[in-house]
């Protein structure tokens, strides 16, 4: 893992100066999470499943609020429409099993399949600007809604159960769909991670501070646009996949809700719209928030759509965002910091 | 027969969806705010009609006397409270206070009038239809809806054209700091446009409380439509969203008549989509095609 590079090597004209990315702050707080997803992966050993249910949820906020910041945060993509994904991921199980593959490796496929499906209906929506892509969006899942209602064969309104699950015990299902989702999240957030630090990511966090800027150096924005869309199409897919697998039964109108809009709106705004950390911290207070007041019914719901509203005024970069401005620190690292060399030689 | 009848309710109900589609247009033309509260304020305005009919003793139409100012007034203090302040956070922020803004509202809604569905009685209206053969009539209520919608959009476009307030609009749309370099005052014609906007969207909503059966969850689905009806019109021009209103509406009821009533939406949406695919400018683009 070479920390430095030195800016020199790429012809730069400050050979004083080289380019940092990882910082100590960053490099313990991987191996940290190296750690915590160690110990994750052993929950289900010394938990039951009413703790590993809990925390397959969880998993799924992260997963959501993460894809929804790529989309928002980095590629300028506003969607109040990615229930879409959430929903074809979790009916694409429904089909593969019907059609005998095996429950869990439905899930990698079914999210896969998102992907797919986002290619065709990037087409269209990137027709539409800013707001307008928002609904346009919306659109979309209300359309894939509709179409699942009316089709019989997948339950129609009702909804349908997932059965072929019912072949684990319960507490082998649980630990199971435990697995599936902690190695899911584990995996889009490196995928999210890599794709940060790639060139792409240079041209993503590009796009995020001013895309016409971006797009007249020449970075190629439509692209990067499209990567993005690919990607969060893929996350959602798996998000709805899971909570699939973790409640067993789904009807058109809870799982294409734009509820799950509200929730990603909801973590991301509070976490950090454009930071890679804000997200997770963003789906831990939602969870927290949910386990407290998810019963009081439509006031939790007031509730979130205020602090959303409140956070988009008066703190545009989220708790993280503040936190990083405040005290310079970033935990995971995307981003490039450029040191000067002569001021350590001068002997500070 | 039944196909006829088809075609004439769908273009009435492209009216409605063209009066709900205004305000949108008026706010998207003027500022750039897509107001994704635009259903949930319309809700609003059913809402309040019902609650001022029902304890004043009003019919719905006295009623809309007393609820159309106080939904203006009410757009001209969210423009001042929400939208402006969110203008200045960059391109999204008026996107996700007024996502925020549609959750609030929407499950206020839930919370006080409950999950019940409702509904508003036009009185004599309601059941008066003008017999146009014997197997078709007009119902008297989507003739007045529609007659209404045109007045609107065509006050409307009068308005934008023709007057002063209207030739401001069209200057602070073009280019706001501009238009305050000649004495225009940016803030007020937004909160004006935002106004103008939130009493049609409770016109609209009113109607569509008297045509059919409401409940707070209604909002985004009246969102939905008004932005399709907007879409498939083209951008930027008032007699285009009432056209995309009447496509919309047309494809909804011949959808309903050729595949079922569960149809109906879809084919709105899917004749929205084809819009986007095949004619993304709209069908009536507006004239001047620039960059």
């Amino acid at each position: 893992m070479s920390s430095i590079v030195p800016a020199a090597r790429s012809n730069l004209p400050h050979p004083e100066l080289r380019v940092q990315r990882w910082t100590r702050a960053s490099l313990t707080f991987s191996s940290a999470t190296g750690v915590l997803v160690v110990l994750l992966a052993l929950v289900p050993f010394w938990f039951g499943p009413n703790v590993t249910e809990k925390l397959t949820e969880l998993f799924v906020l992260i997963i959501l609020a993460a894809m929804w910041n790529a989309l928002a945060g980095y590629a300028g993509l506003v969607s109040v429409g990615q229930q879409a994904f959430i929903g074809i991921g979790a009916y694409a199980v429904i089909v593969l099993t019907d059609h005998g593959i095996n429950g869990f490796l439905a899930v990698v496929l079914a999210a896969l399949f998102c992907g797919v499906v986002s290619l065709p209906t990037s087409l269209l929506v990137f027709r539409l600007r800013g707001g307008q892509f928002a609904i346009g969006m919306w659109v979309v899942a209300e359309l894939f809604r509709l179409l699942v209602t009316n089709d019989q064969s997948l339950g129609g309104g009702t909804g349908v159960s997932l059965n072929v699950l019912n072949v684990y015990s319960p507490a082998d299902r649980q630990a199971y769909t435990y697995w599936v989702a902690l190695a899911l999240l584990v995996v889009l957030m490196l995928v999210g991670f890599l794709l940060l630090r790639s060139r792409l990511g240079a041209s993503l966090q590009a796009i995020r501070d001013d895309e016409r800027a971006a797009e007249s150096v020449g970075v190629p924005v439509l692209r990067a646009k499209r990567i993005v869309f690919l990607l969060a199409a893929v996350g959602c897919g798996a998000a709805g996949a899971i909570t699939l697998i973790n409640t067993l039964i789904v009807t058109p109108d809870s799982i294409f809700s734009v509820q799950w809009s509200a929730y990603m709106i909801f973590m991301v705004l509070l976490g950090g719209l454009g930071t890679f950390e804000g997200p997770v911290l963003g789906a831990l207070v939602l969870f927290g928030i949910q386990q407290e007041f998810q019963n009081d019914g439509s006031w939790y719901l007031v509730g979130l759509g205020v602090v959303a509203i409140v956070v988009t005024l008066l703190l545009p970069r989220g708790v993280w965002g503040w936190v990083v401005e405040r005290f310079h620190i970033q935990l995971v690292p995307v981003g490039h910091t450029v040191r000067s060399l002569l001021r350590r030689t001068a002997g500070r | 027969m039944t196909w006829i009848n088809a075609i004439i309710q769908g273009i009435l109900l492209g009216g409605l969806y063209a009066l709900f589609a205004c305000g949108l247009s008026l706010m998207f033309g003027v500022m750039r705010i897509i107001n994704l509260a635009h259903g949930d304020l319309a809700l609003v305005g059913t809402f309040m009609v019902m609650v001022v009919a029902q304890h004043v003793g009003l019919s719905p139409f006295a009623a809309l006397l007393i609820v159309l100012p106080g939904a203006a007034i009410v757009g001209y203090l969210l423009q001042y409270g929400l939208f402006t302040p969110s203008l200045r956070g960059g391109e999204l922020s008026p996107l996700l206070a007024t996502f925020g803004l549609s959750i609030v509202i929407g499950n206020l809604l839930l919370e006080v009038f409950s999950a019940d569905t409702h509904s508003l009685s036009a009185g004599a209206l309601t059941t008066a239809s003008w017999r146009i053969s014997s197997q078709i009539s007009i119902s008297a209520l989507s003739g007045v809806i529609f007659g209404v919608a045109i007045l609107v959009l065509g006050g409307l476009q009068l308005m934008l054209s023709h007057t002063q307030l209207g030739r401001m609009m069209r200057a602070t749309a073009d280019d706001a700091a501009t238009a305050e370099l000649v004495g225009i005052n940016a803030k007020r014609v937004y909160a004006v446009a935002a106004a103008i906007a939130l009493a049609t969207a409770a016109l609209a909503g009113t109607f569509f409380g008297m045509r059919s059966s409401f409940d707070p969850t209604l909002g985004p689905a009246q969102l939905i439509f008004a932005f399709e009806a907007v879409v498939i019109g083209g951008l930027g021009s008032l007699w285009g969203t009432l056209v995309g209103g009447i496509a919309l509406g047309l494809a909804q009821t011949i959808g309903a008549q050729a595949f079922g009533a569960g149809w109906s939406i879809v084919c709105g949406h899917v004749l929205f989509l084809a819009v986007l695919a095949f004619r993304s400018q709209g069908i009536f683009a507006p004239r001047q095609e620039r960059a």
